[in-house]
């Protein structure tokens, strides 16, 4: 994977670790080397068991924030990766799937 | 407690970021600059972060806080050495940055800040001559 891709899949973690050490005080982190046909990439599961998230539509929006932070972290990381995935259920935690290819 | 070494050059402040910025590091920084554009009126704020390969929306909520307090203290903040996996890596994240100069290193960072302040003397020198004039 090229140092641009890196930058972008590490960066992306960064925002997406963050959130749950700020929001749900920890979680887990599953990193997958995955490939489907010529593609090969990594694929990260952040799960938290933290509050979740009421309205995803919502927290998906440039600028939202129930932090005083920019609200760029989830719309920002969905842009940096190939693929995003989103589930989260108020009172039991939220999980962002992420995939990123070496050449994507 | 760590600390990020803020030097100073005459109405400049320097700041080199060389290890991995956490969190609290980050936050002392951004307080310690600005005291220190308060004390020492500096006009201008150099950060240079050519050593840097990541920048999240947390680091450049940072950056663009001391940018603005800067600005409010009147002082121009400019940004040096950004990586181009990180500039890219910025842009496609959202990060406005406003307020923020960039330049490619420290010797065109410093020239750029010199120019800014020559040009608010200028101004300032101007409003000064029109003064004079309407007195009369």
């Amino acid at each position: 994977m090229g140092l641009v891709n890196q930058t972008r899949l590490l960066t992306a973690c960064s925002e997406l670790v963050r959130n749950m050490m700020r929001y749900a005080d920890g979680g887990v982190c599953i990193i997958e080397v995955v490939s489907a046909g010529r593609n090969n990439g990594v694929r990260l599961t952040f799960s938290d068991k933290g509050p979740g998230i009421p309205d995803i539509a919502a927290a998906m929006r440039d600028g939202f924030s129930t932090g005083k932070s920019l609200g760029l972290g989830l719309p920002g990381t969905k842009r940096l990766v190939n693929e995003f995935d989103i589930k989260s259920n108020v009172g039991e935690g939220t999980v962002v799937t992420i995939i990123k290819w070496a050449n994507g | 407690m760590d600390k990020i070494p803020i030097l100073r050059m005459g109405a400049f402040l320097l700041v080199t970021i060389q290890v991995d910025l956490y969190d609290r590091l980050a936050l002392n920084l951004e307080a310690d600059l600005v005291q220190m554009v308060n004390n020492t009126n500096a006009k201008g704020v150099l950060i240079d972060i050519s050593a840097v390969s990541i920048v999240d929306s947390f680091m450049g909520r940072i950056i663009g806080n001391i940018a603005s307090m800067s600005k409010i203290l009147d002082a121009e903040t400019v940004v040096v050495g950004m990586q181009p996996a990180v500039a890219i890596t910025l842009i496609e994240l959202g990060l406005p940055l406003k307020g923020v100069h960039t330049a490619l290193d420290m010797e065109k960072g410093m020239n750029l800040l010199k120019s800014m302040i020559d040009e608010t003397e200028e101004d300032a020198d101007e409003d000064q001559t029109n003064d004079d004039f309407i007195t009369e």
